[in-house]
């Protein structure tokens, strides 16, 4: 498997001339009859979901509809439940990550994941940053593991607030910087896709500002999935969006259509407050 | 016998009292429950406590100082020949007096007098018994109608039980404290003993140890030594090979139960290492002897090592299995205490299982894994019986694992078995010794504490 470079920047979908948001992009990751039932429960009920490259798709439904479960299928975190079982086809550039031969380590450093509460090591800012580049070998040499941990903070929007404390502990940072530490984590593995399950919802407004701000350059050079709970957060930040409800996706399709036009009414009803 | 029937009373008007203000409680609102400050049953807590409380307070007053109070009595009416002297001729007058009035002979004819003494000695004593049961009831009887008399809905009963209550638990507390102050300070008052015979810096610092002593002055050969380094050492090479054993198989059995092991394994695996820590001692000191040094024995030899049958090898090893369930099981907790999140955060960046293991689990976990270790060096260093059965009493002052040495707990429970005398230096130094012991263990115990503290990470 490669790795591609940290630094390579690919260009932003919009910079493109002739396209309109939601128009034919490739497709990065496709889920097709996503089934998945913890013990004898059934969890999603059958999704078919396309994921484009270079888009913030945002998931959302009321609590327990299955849209965390969704996420965690994409990079194989269920596989850590126990329990946990996934049918259908979920595929990341055409091929089934749920395949007997992909190693579901190697697919999580392709598809990385930010969680709900900032969960930063017990270790240093610098530690937690490099500690995906060691693992997986990416940079050979300090200084080349400093630049890359550097491009990665920066990256997050958090170098000019920890420049000078890189070696104190990730958990001496604020809230909204740990979640931010998170994701200059997560991009110093260099992913293709990031997952994020409720980044903000652990944040106060201000930090909230920061990660979707963020999220909005991110897109640039990553895929994003985002679960969220917050309409407002799906409609700033994401291009497409997807309503999932009691283990099903009602609708997906881009983020203006939903909140304007929603064709089914339970998407209206949610979006308008009647529930959820 | 009067303290029986006293029992008996206060516990019968305890129960009478918590009847009584309870009906009377709800009584005194017309059954209007809600009416009243407390609920009914705290004032019936009120009024049992008012008539067993005070009772039992004078009854702990009264046995704490009743016997010296007749004896003084009895002392007094004495002619003076007989109560003064030198402490040992009273004491034993005392003891004279206590032993007739209990109907026991004293193996010699005793002065009339004396006799006489005792006879009244007894008389007090049965008199005051029988005045403690009269003062006793009637005090419980009264105190009974004074809470009953107090009770009124406006009466806060709740709070004033919940006085008395935490009270209680302040003094369970002292007891506590007070019972180690006390260990501590009679361990420090034999210890001075010894130390005012034997230097400290000899017994710090000697490197032999022979504690017999000539005990008539024309015996040879027995001088008595009392340099304690080959014990200390001798303590921490087996608490080093104990280590050595138990730490790492402790913390790899921890490691497989936490992450690897499925829940069905674990029901049965973790159970099964803790019935390790319920065989006695002892039984591991055979092991020890029988089995495990025979066998360093024949094993050494077959290497051509020169292997001595007690070997601190074969307790070491045996005292690391005895310890293992302490690091395994308290391992085991600390690294399911590390929460969840951190090892999605660490698998989310693809990190393998082990990866997770090695550089996110663990570190976490590490306070409580060193606090888990250092207790059970604690616990090695505080083992008696194994070395005592597989490693023998020689004082070898050497770091060589297959020789025979001694330990501090072993020389203490060696140099206090059987008849001692208390006035001899080798019966003290076992409280030298035990000083030094609780010294190291103290300290020990509180550099765990601060590590804990310092690399405590908060988790919510």
């Amino acid at each position: 498997m490669s790795i591609q470079n940290p630094l390579k920047l690919r260009p932003r979908a919009e910079d493109r001339p002739g396209q309109r948001a939601g128009a034919a992009l490739p497709n990065k990751m496709t889920a097709r009859g996503v089934t998945v039932f913890y013990g004898a429960k059934q969890a999603l009920k059958g999704i078919d979901l396309d994921i484009q490259e270079n888009r913030v798709l945002a998931l959302i439904g009321p609590s327990g509809c299955g849209k965390s479960t969704f996420l965690r299928c994409l990079n194989r975190m269920n596989d850590t439940i126990e329990g946990c079982r996934v049918e259908g086809r979920i595929a990341l550039d055409g091929e089934d990550v749920y395949g007997k031969a992909v190693d579901a380590v190697q697919l999580r450093a392709r598809v990385g994941m930010v969680f709900q509460k900032p969960n930063p090591f017990p270790k240093s800012i610098y530690d937690n940053v490099s500690y995906g580049p060691r693992i997986h070998g990416l940079a050979s040499g300090r200084d080349e593991l400093d630049e890359v941990v550097q491009t990665s903070l920066k990256r997050a929007g958090l170098w000019g607030e920890v420049k000078d404390r890189l070696r104190e502990p990730g958990t001496s940072l604020s809230g909204g910087q740990q979640q931010r530490l998170c994701i200059a984590r997560a991009i110093a593995v260099s992913p293709e896709v990031i997952l994020m399950d409720e980044p903000c919802s652990a944040l106060d407004p201000i930090a909230t500002a920061h990660i979707e701000e963020l999220i909005d350059e991110l897109r640039a050079n990553y895929t994003i999935v985002i679960v969220t709970h917050n309409m407002q957060q799906a409609a700033r930040v994401s291009q497409r969006t997807a309503f999932f409800h009691l283990g099903e996706m009602v609708e997906c399709d881009d983020t203006e259509d939903i909140f304007t036009n929603p064709r089914d009414e339970r998407t209206q009803g949610y979006i308008t407050g009647r529930y959820g | 016998m009067q303290l029986t029937l006293l029992a008996l009373i206060l516990a019968l008007l305890t129960l009478i009292g918590f009847m009584i203000g309870r009906s009377r409680a709800a009584a005194s609102v017309g059954g209007r429950v809600a009416e009243l400050h407390s609920v009914p049953s705290y004032h019936g807590v009120y009024v049992a406590l008012w008539a067993g409380l005070p009772a039992l307070l004078l009854f702990v007053a009264w046995t704490a100082s009743e016997g010296w109070l007749a004896m003084q009595l009895v002392l007094s009416a004495l002619p003076e020949r007989l109560t003064t002297g030198d402490g040992q001729s009273v004491a034993l007058l005392k003891a004279d007096i206590l032993n007739l009035a209990h109907g026991i002979s004293t193996g010699r004819n005793s002065d009339p007098l004396v006799v006489e003494a005792a006879r009244r000695y007894a008389g007090f004593r049965d008199l005051a018994g029988w005045s403690l049961l009269a003062v006793g009831a009637s005090l419980a009887v009264a105190g009974l109608a004074w809470g009953r008399h107090r009770i009124g809905p406006d009466l806060r009963a709740r709070p004033a039980v919940e006085r008395v209550v935490r009270v209680a638990l302040v003094v369970c507390s002292l007891v506590a404290i007070l019972t180690t102050v006390g260990i501590v300070l009679s361990l420090l008052f034999e210890a001075l003993r010894f130390f005012s015979v034997v230097s400290p810096l000899d017994f710090l610092f000697g490197t032999h140890w022979s504690p017999q002593m000539a005990m008539r002055a024309d015996q040879v050969g027995s001088s008595g030594s009392f340099g304690a380094i080959p014990l200390f050492a001798g303590t921490l090479l087996i608490t080093v090979i104990a280590m050595a054993v138990a730490v790492p198989v402790g913390l790899m059995a921890a490691i497989y139960m936490s992450e690897y092991a499925g829940r069905g394994v674990r029901t049965w695996l973790k159970p099964a290492l803790e019935i390790l820590a319920g065989i006695p001692t002892v039984v591991y000191g055979f092991f020890a002897a029988l089995t495990m040094a025979p066998f360093v024995r024949s094993v050494g030899e077959g290497l051509g090592l020169d292997v001595s049958s007690e070997s601190a090898l074969a307790a070491g090893i045996v005292m690391g299995v005895m310890i293992i369930p302490f690091v395994s099981s308290l391992s085991d907790d600390v690294i399911n205490a590390v929460p969840q999140s951190l090892r999605d955060g660490s698998y989310g960046l693809g990190a393998t299982k082990s990866e997770t293991i090695r550089q996110v689990v663990l570190p976490a976990a590490l306070p409580g894994i060193v606090a888990a270790v250092m207790l059970a060096v604690s616990r090695a260093i505080g083992e008696t019986m194994i070395v005592t059965m597989a490693s023998g009493l020689t004082a070898n002052l050497t770091a060589n694992p297959l020789q025979a040495v001694t330990t501090v707990t072993t020389q203490i429970a060696t140099l206090l078995v059987g008849d001692q005398e208390f006035d001899s230096p080798k019966t003290l130094s076992a409280f030298g010794l035990g000083l030094v012991l609780f010294l190291v263990t103290l300290c020990l115990n509180m550099v765990a504490l601060r590590v804990v503290r310092t690399y405590r990470e908060k988790y919510d």
